[in-house]
């Protein structure tokens, strides 16, 4: 069958082909005003973090510098020669990894607990009350803006050096972060099962332990593990303001310039975490498909 | 004859023996259920209270601690900058912080495009440096903002211009990760048809994939712009530039409310880039 492509007179044509132009042309044009404004913005903001364009390429040469640095010993031979030499302090970082480790499990759990609370006191279609609502929701969100840092600052003032406020800062921003989420699971349920517990006689407790708890659950240890993993990335640089963890001692490295200790300690950081990361992901999966099973 | 639940269970528990033989499958492997999640919540609740154990925690210390939380508390109020021109400098700190955000966005999106296709399956055939590519973006994920921020320190000296390259260095490598999954889910039909019409590999790219992924790359900038208003606020704390910087120095002077004033105006300051974003992703035009 052969084709044939029928073109239409000029006289037709040409009104389409104004019309595409048109269209075209107002696009590019409000795409190049997009980019002047971003392009306004970025200048005022170079401005703003005293970007130094002479600074950057005399520090560039720096960085590949000093990242050969790190995988140099003391003595001036690379790394790979003495791996004994490299991982001198290889009994006490690791310590100080589970450490880390313990920190971020102990803060994400006390955290998920205040977040199971937080996360069903806020959802709107189980707690009547908008009042207590909307307090809870106003603490989840200051919970989640100030930085765990910030947090761990604060806590090393009042409760002393140590992990104890590493391990409250983590667990308190958690309870924000994973409220937020665990509240929009909560509001996304099939309410019928609560209407059942209800119809039976049941109280808020009992609908929400037999109504909503199952429909949740595998949701929110998904979550929960999820928040673990950027936890633990967390917990590793906490002990930079003295909140326990193998943070202490990598800023002090990095601080006095021991570079191979610096990139010791970042080997193991990366991982440690990459090990987690795993685990947690294949973990996630065996729960969603528990949950596709049911 | 009433149903009220005690007189259901009255008749069920008389019934119970006939019920169990009738209904097999209801009574079996409930035990067996039950047990493996009680293992499991008794083992996570081990691994916890040793956790506390082997951290120190002890009642007297929290008891202590939350006293003086609470004297803390008292002494943020009411919140203060403690002068005119100390806020002057704090908003200008603020400013900092969110060109910080912004710079280090831009920049990670601008290199994390590239590298995004570097490790998408899709695009580079070569198994070797693909998975080069991921394993080397996973490495740049684990390690914090704050410590980049310590390394770029030592690099291009104090100040908010390391600040802005360490936001730039971690999320880079989130970037690349969020941009290979797109592309390797973008659709092939428009990219046969690039190379059906004769288009190179390059061609192909630019006008088959890219088309796809720009807008994904859009609104990922922004939530990432938001998220690293909050991320900015604390890489000042090691000296990275921005308003951590006074924050941190507010604490460790015991400056209570000068702290609870730079803490409101980081809250105010994320809730209003929150509040821009939403309208921002609300209001970007079809296709763009």
């Amino acid at each position: 069958m052969p084709h044939t492509v029928t073109v239409p007179p000029d006289a037709q044509l040409a009104p389409l082909l104004r019309f595409y132009a048109a269209a075209v042309a107002s696009r590019r044009r409000r795409m190049l005003l997009g980019m002047a404004v971003l392009a306004s913005c970025v200048l005022v903001a170079a401005a703003g973090a005293e970007v130094d364009a002479g600074k950057f390429w005399a520090g560039i040469g720096n960085f590949g510098d000093y990242f050969s640095r790190l995988l140099l010993l003391d003595t001036g031979e690379p790394v790979w020669t003495d791996p004994a030499e490299w991982f001198w302090g290889l009994r006490r970082w690791v310590r100080l990894l589970g450490e880390t480790l313990l920190i971020a499990y102990a803060g994400t759990l006390t955290g998920t607990i205040g977040a199971f609370a937080g996360g069903f006191l806020c959802s709107r279609n189980l707690v009547r009350t908008a009042p207590l609502r909307f307090v809870v929701r106003r603490l989840l969100e200051f919970c989640r803006t100030v930085p765990d840092i910030v947090f761990a600052l604060i806590f090393v003032a009042s409760f002393g050096l140590g992990a104890v406020p590493g391990v409250l800062a983590i667990a308190i921003h958690t309870t924000g972060a994973l409220g937020k989420l665990f509240c929009e699971v909560v509001e996304n349920i099939d309410i019928r099962p609560v209407e059942g517990i209800a119809s039976t006689g049941g109280n808020w407790f009992a609908q929400v332990r037999f109504g909503a708890l199952p429909q949740v659950l595998s949701n929110f240890a998904s979550y929960a593990l999820l928040r673990f993993e950027i936890n633990v990335r967390g917990a590793t640089v906490i002990g930079v303001v003295g909140a326990g963890g193998i943070g202490q001692d990598l800023i002090v490295a990095i601080r006095q310039f021991h570079t191979s200790d610096v990139s010791a300690i970042l080997l193991l950081i990366i991982l440690c975490v990459m090990a987690i990361d795993t685990l947690s992901e294949r973990l996630r999966h065996r729960l969603l498909s528990l949950e596709s099973r049911q | 004859m009433s149903d009220s639940p005690a007189d259901l269970r009255a008749a069920f528990l008389a019934r119970r023996v006939d019920m169990q033989a009738a209904y097999p499958r209801v009574f079996s492997g409930f035990w067996r259920a039950r047990a493996f999640t009680l293992v499991l919540a008794g083992g996570a609740l081990a691994v916890y209270l040793a956790a506390l154990v082997i951290l120190e925690f002890s009642p007297g210390i929290i008891l202590h601690g939350l006293g003086r939380l609470a004297d803390i508390a008292v002494l943020m109020l009411p919140p203060s900058p403690g002068g005119w021109e100390r806020f002057l400098l704090y908003l200008d700190a603020l400013g900092q912080t969110l060109s910080i955000a912004l710079l280090g966005t831009l920049a990670a999106a601008l290199l994390g495009l590239p590298l995004g296709f570097l490790a998408a399956r899709n695009v580079v055939a070569n198994r070797l440096l693909h998975l080069a590519t991921r394993r080397g973006l996973d490495s740049i994920r684990s390690i914090d903002t704050l410590i980049w921020a310590l390394i770029w320190i030592n690099v291009v000296g104090l100040g908010p211009f390391a600040g802005a390259l360490a936001i730039a260095s971690t999320d880079l490598a989130a970037f690349a990760k969020l941009m290979s999954e797109a592309i390797e889910a973008a659709d092939h039909r428009p990219v046969e048809g690039v190379a059906a019409a004769g288009g190179g590999h390059l061609a192909r790219i630019r006008f088959g994939i890219v088309p796809q992924v720009l807008p994904v790359l859009a609104s990922q900038v922004l939530y990432f712009f938001e998220s690293n208003t909050r991320s900015a606020t604390i890489i000042g704390v090691v000296g990275a530039g921005g308003i951590g910087l006074y924050l941190a120095e507010a604490i460790r002077v015991l400056e209570w409310r000068e702290t609870s004033f730079l803490i409101l105006m980081v809250l105010v300051t994320v809730a209003a880039i929150d509040a821009l974003s939403q309208r921002l992703r609300g209001a970007r035009p079809r296709g763009a």
